[in-house]
C-alpha cells in the first residue's frame, strides 16, 4: 500500500493527559510521528493538534477513527498536502565571523526570505518559515557554507483550503443535542 | 451540609444505583472504606482475595446483570493488580468503574509510598481514566464515569482518587451526566445507510448474519429474532454473542470462528451477503482476512465507528445502536424465504456431528471427555444456567456444547483470553444473578491462577457450581504443540494438588470423578442444593478441541 505524508488534525478538550491518549494510538501500531504541534485553538478551552506521519490511506483512516472515539476528543480528521495550506518555522544560529567572511549576505537573505532575530559579536539567529524542503534547503546551504551552531524546526501547522465545516458550527450542532437538565 | 470526599463518593454511587462493590482495602483507600462502613445496609461489599479477582467479579456481575460493575482498590500494587481485568473489560466491552486510591495530591510525582501512575498506565486500556484531586470534583467525576462506562459501546473507566480528596470536605450536589460534548455514544440512525442495507438484503439470495455481543448490549435480542425471521436469514454467533439467540432457535446455525461449527465457517465464504451485527471481525472469527468472505457484500452494524472498516472493508456500514438498526431494517425489508440456502448448511452439520460432536459428547468408551461433562451439566440444568468459563480447551468445549435458553447466559473472556478469569467472574455472575444457576467450567491450569477466591466463596456462601475439567495439562497449549510443534510438550504438563481437599479446607464440598458411570450422579449431587460445590472431573489427558481453523488461515480450511 502506498505510503504518503498525511496531516492529522485533532481538536480536544484542554484537560490533563490528552497528548498521551493520542500518542499511544500511534505507539500501538508502531507508527512514527513526523511532526507534532499543539496549541490553543480559536475557541477558548479547545486545543488543536497537528500531527504528520507517513503511512497508507487505510492506516490513517483507522488511526483517525481511533483518536476520534476517545472521550476527550472533539474531532479528528486527516488531509493530504494538496488540501492544505501548511507551514513550518525554523531557527538557525550561525557564527557571526564566518557569516561576515562568507560575504554576499544580502543575496542569501533575499533568496530565502530570512528574518534576523538576533545579532551579536559571536552569533546570528535566522528565522525562516516555509515548507519542510524550503527550511531544509537553507539548513543544507548554511551547513555547507558556514556551519550551523544550532538548528530547530517547529512541527507543521496547517489550515484546510476547502470551505470545510468550522469547529464552531460543529460545536453548536453538538450543543443542540444537549438534553435539558433534569433538575 | 458538607461531606468528606469519601462520603460524597458513596452518596454518588448510591445515586447511580450501585448496590454491590467488589474490593480490597489498603492505606490509600481507607477513608473510602471507612465511609462505606456506615452504608453496609444499602451497599454490599464483597471482599475478594486479590484485586484481579475484584475486577473479574465486577465483569461477571456486569455481564449477567447489564449493570455497571464497581471495584474499590488501594493505590500502587492494588491498582496494578487490576490491569488484567480492566484490559479484559475493554476488549469485551464490559461496563465497569474501578476506583483506585492514590497518594495525596501534594505527593504526586514524588515516588511516594505506593504511588503509581494509574492514569498513565490505564489510559490505553480504558474508555476514560481520571484523577480526582479535589473533593469538590467527586460528584462530577462519578457521574461522568458511569455515563461513559455504560453508554455507547460500554467499557471500563478508572477513577484515581487522591487521599487528600477523600478526606477534604465539600458541598455535595449530585447531577447525573447525560451529555459530554466531545463524546457521542448515541449516533443517529441514518436513513440512507438503512435504505442501502435494505436494498442489499432484499436482493440477497444467500444472506448470512453474524451475531455479536452488540446484540446483547443493546437489548436487541427480540429485534434480531424478528429481523431474521422476516427475511428467513440464517445466523451464527461469535463467542460473546452465543446466548443472544436461544440454541434451539431454528435460524441459529451455531458458533463462528476458530473452534466454531463447520457450516457457519464454510458458509461465510459462500454467502452473497454477510450481515455483521454488533461484532468486530476479530481474527479468531475471520482467520485470514485476505480470503475472508471476498465473494460477499457486507453490511456492518456497529455503534463504534472505529470498528467499521477496521478489519474488513464493508459495502454498507450502519453506525448505530444494534436494536435501532435492526428494527429499522426489519421494517424496510421484504419477507423472504431462503429454504434451499438454509438446507445447504445441513450436510455440514451432519458431517461435523458424525466426525466430531458425537464422539465428544456421547463417547462410549475410554476416558471421560470434556464434551460429555458439558453436555450432562447443560442437560441437568435444563439449558437454563449461566455458563462461566475460563480460557483454553475448557472454554471452547463449553462454548460449543453448553446450550442456552436466555440471553446474558455466557460469561467468558473473549478478547483478552485471560486464564484465571473464570472463578472470580463466576462469583460476580452469581452475585449479579442470584436467582440463576451459575456453572463454571475451568481448566486445572486456570483454576490455579485465581483459586484464592475460594476464600471469597466461603465467606459469602456464593452458591456457584465449579467444575474443573482436569486433564493434567495446559490443554490448549498442548493441543497446539501436538498439531504445530511436533508433539514437543514443552512445559505443559502439570502436577496438580488434591483440588477437593483444597475446597474442603475452605469448607466447600466437592467430589472427584474419573469413571463415566459415576458422572451423572456426581452432577446430580452437585446440583442438589444452592451451596457452593466443586466437581473435579479427570478427563482425557490428550483431548482435542475440533474442528479447528488454524490461526491465520482461511475460514474454510478446517481441521476435523
Ligand atoms: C494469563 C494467561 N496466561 C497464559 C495464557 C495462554 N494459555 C491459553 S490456553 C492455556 C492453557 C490452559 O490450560 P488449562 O487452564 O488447564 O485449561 P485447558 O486448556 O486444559 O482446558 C494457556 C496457558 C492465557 N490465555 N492467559
Amino acid at each position: 500500500m502506498e505510503e504518503k505524508l498525511y496531516t492529522i488534525t485533532v481538536f480536544s478538550e484542554h484537560s490533563v493527559g490528552i497528548l498521551n491518549q493520542v500518542s499511544i494510538i500511534f505507539t500501538r501500531r508502531g507508527l512514527n510521528i513526523e511532526t507534532l504541534s499543539v496549541s490553543p485553538s480559536a475557541l477558548s478551552g479547545i486545543h488543536k493538534f497537528t500531527i504528520t506521519l507517513f503511512c497508507s490511506r487505510e492506516m490513517v483512516e483507522k488511526v483517525v477513527k481511533q483518536i476520534d472515539r476517545r472521550v476527550d476528543i472533539l474531532k479528528a480528521y486527516y488531509n493530504t498536502d494538496e488540501e492544505l495550506v501548511h507551514q513550518e518555522i525554523a531557527l538557525y544560529k550561525v557564527a557571526t565571523d564566518k557569516l561576515i567572511a562568507l560575504g554576499g549576505i544580502e543575496e542569501l537573505i533575499r533568496r530565502y526570505h530570512i528574518r534576523i532575530l538576533e545579532l551579536n559579536e559571536s552569533s546570528v539567529v535566522f528565522q525562516k518559515a516555509g515548507h519542510y524542503n524550503e527550511t531544509q534547503e537553507l539548513f543544507e546551504e548554511l551547513k555547507e557554507q558556514v556551519g550551523v551552531l544550532q538548528f530547530i524546526r517547529s512541527g507543521r501547522v496547517a489550515i484546510t483550503k476547502s470551505k470545510v465545516e468550522r469547529l464552531s458550527d460543529m460545536l453548536a450542532a453538538i450543543e443542540a443535542k444537549r438534553k435539558p437538565d433534569t433538575d | 451540609m458538607k461531606l468528606t470526599g469519601s462520603e460524597a463518593l458513596i452518596q454518588a454511587l448510591k445515586q447511580e444505583g450501585v448496590d454491590t462493590i467488589f474490593g480490597y482495602p489498603g492505606g490509600a483507600i481507607m477513608p473510602v472504606f471507612d465511609a462505606l462502613y456506615d452504608h453496609s445496609r444499602d451497599i454490599k461489599h464483597i471482599l475478594m482475595r486479590h484485586e484481579q479477582g475484584a475486577t473479574h467479579a465486577a465483569q461477571g456481575y456486569a455481564r449477567v446483570s447489564g449493570k455497571v460493575g464497581v471495584c474499590f482498590v488501594t493505590s500502587g500494587p492494588g491498582a496494578t493488580n487490576t490491569i488484567t481485568g480492566i484490559g479484559d473489560a475493554l476488549m469485551d466491552s464490559t461496563p465497569m468503574v474501578v476506583i483506585t486510591g492514590q497518594v495525596g495530591a501534594a505527593l504526586l510525582g514524588s515516588d511516594a509510598f505506593q504511588e503509581i501512575d494509574v492514569v498513565g498506565i490505564t489510559q490505553p486500556i480504558t474508555k476514560w481514566a481520571y484523577q480526582i484531586r479535589r473533593a469538590e470534583d467527586v460528584a462530577w467525576a462519578v457521574a461522568r464515569a458511569f455515563y461513559i462506562a455504560r453508554s455507547g459501546r460500554p467499557g471500563p473507566v478508572v477513577l484515581d482518587f487522591t487521599k487528600n480528596a477523600q478526606i477534604e470536605t465539600t458541598e455535595f450536589h449530585y447531577q447525573a451526566c447525560n451529555f459530554i460534548r466531545s463524546y457521542n455514544p448515541f449516533p443517529e440512525l441514518q436513513s440512507e445507510q438503512v435504505e442501502k442495507a435494505v436494498r442489499l438484503i432484499d436482493r440477497a439470495e444467500r444472506p448470512f448474519a453474524l451475531v455479536g455481543q452488540g446484540v446483547v448490549l443493546s437489548g436487541a435480542e427480540e429485534a434480531l429474532r424478528n429481523f431474521l425471521e422476516k427475511a428467513d436469514i440464517p445466523a451464527a454467533a461469535t463467542l460473546l454473542g452465543l446466548s443472544a439467540m436461544p440454541s434451539d432457535f431454528p435460524l441459529n446455525r451455531g458458533f463462528l470462528g476458530m473452534h466454531g461449527n463447520v457450516a457457519p465457517n464454510l458458509k461465510t465464504n459462500e454467502c452473497d451477503l454477510l450481515i455483521a451485527i454488533g461484532m468486530r471481525f476479530d481474527d479468531r472469527v475471520t482467520g485470514d482476512l485476505n480470503s475472508y468472505a471476498r465473494q460477499a457484500r457486507i453490511i456492518h452494524i456497529d455503534i463504534d465507528p472505529s470498528e467499521i472498516n477496521k478489519n474488513v472493508k464493508v459495502h454498507a456500514p450502519i453506525w448505530a445502536d444494534a436494536r435501532e438498526a435492526l428494527e429499522a431494517l426489519t421494517q424496510g425489508i421484504r419477507p423472504a424465504k431462503h429454504s434451499e440456502w438454509i438446507a445447504s448448511f445441513e450436510p455440514h452439520d451432519r458431517k461435523e456431528f458424525e466426525k466430531v460432536i458425537e464422539k465428544e459428547i456421547h463417547p462410549e468408551e475410554g476416558p471421560i471427555t470434556m464434551g460429555e461433562v458439558v453436555r450432562l451439566v447443560s442437560e441437568a440444568t435444563e439449558h437454563d444456567a449461566v455458563l462461566v468459563n475460563d480460557v483454553g480447551q475448557n472454554q471452547m468445549i463449553s462454548a460449543r456444547y453448553f446450550r442456552f435458553k436466555r440471553t446474558r447466559s455466557i460469561v467468558t473472556s473473549g478478547g483478552l483470553g485471560t486464564m484465571g478469569f473464570g472463578l472470580p467472574a463466576a462469583i460476580g455472575a452469581k452475585t449479579g444473578a442470584p436467582e440463576r444457576r451459575v456453572c463454571l467450567f475451568c481448566g486445572d491450569g486456570g483454576f490455579q491462577m485465581t483459586l484464592q477466591e475460594l476464600g471469597t466463596i466461603m465467606q459469602e456462601g456464593t452458591g456457584l457450581k465449579m467444575i474443573i475439567l482436569n486433564n493434567q495439562f495446559l490443554g490448549m497449549v498442548r493441543q497446539w504443540q501436538e498439531l504445530f510443534f511436533d508433539e514437543r510438550y514443552s512445559f505443559t504438563h502439570m502436577q496438580n494438588p488434591d483440588f477437593v481437599a483444597i475446597a474442603k479446607a475452605y469448607g466447600i464440598e466437592g467430589c472427584e470423578v474419573s469413571l463415566r458411570e459415576e458422572l451423572p450422579q456426581a452432577i446430580d449431587r452437585m446440583l442438589a442444593d444452592d451451596k457452593p460445590y466443586l466437581l473435579v472431573v479427570n478427563v482425557e489427558q490428550k483431548g482435542m478441541v475440533l474442528p479447528m481453523v488454524p490461526a491465520g488461515s482461511c475460514v474454510t480450511n478446517i481441521l476435523f
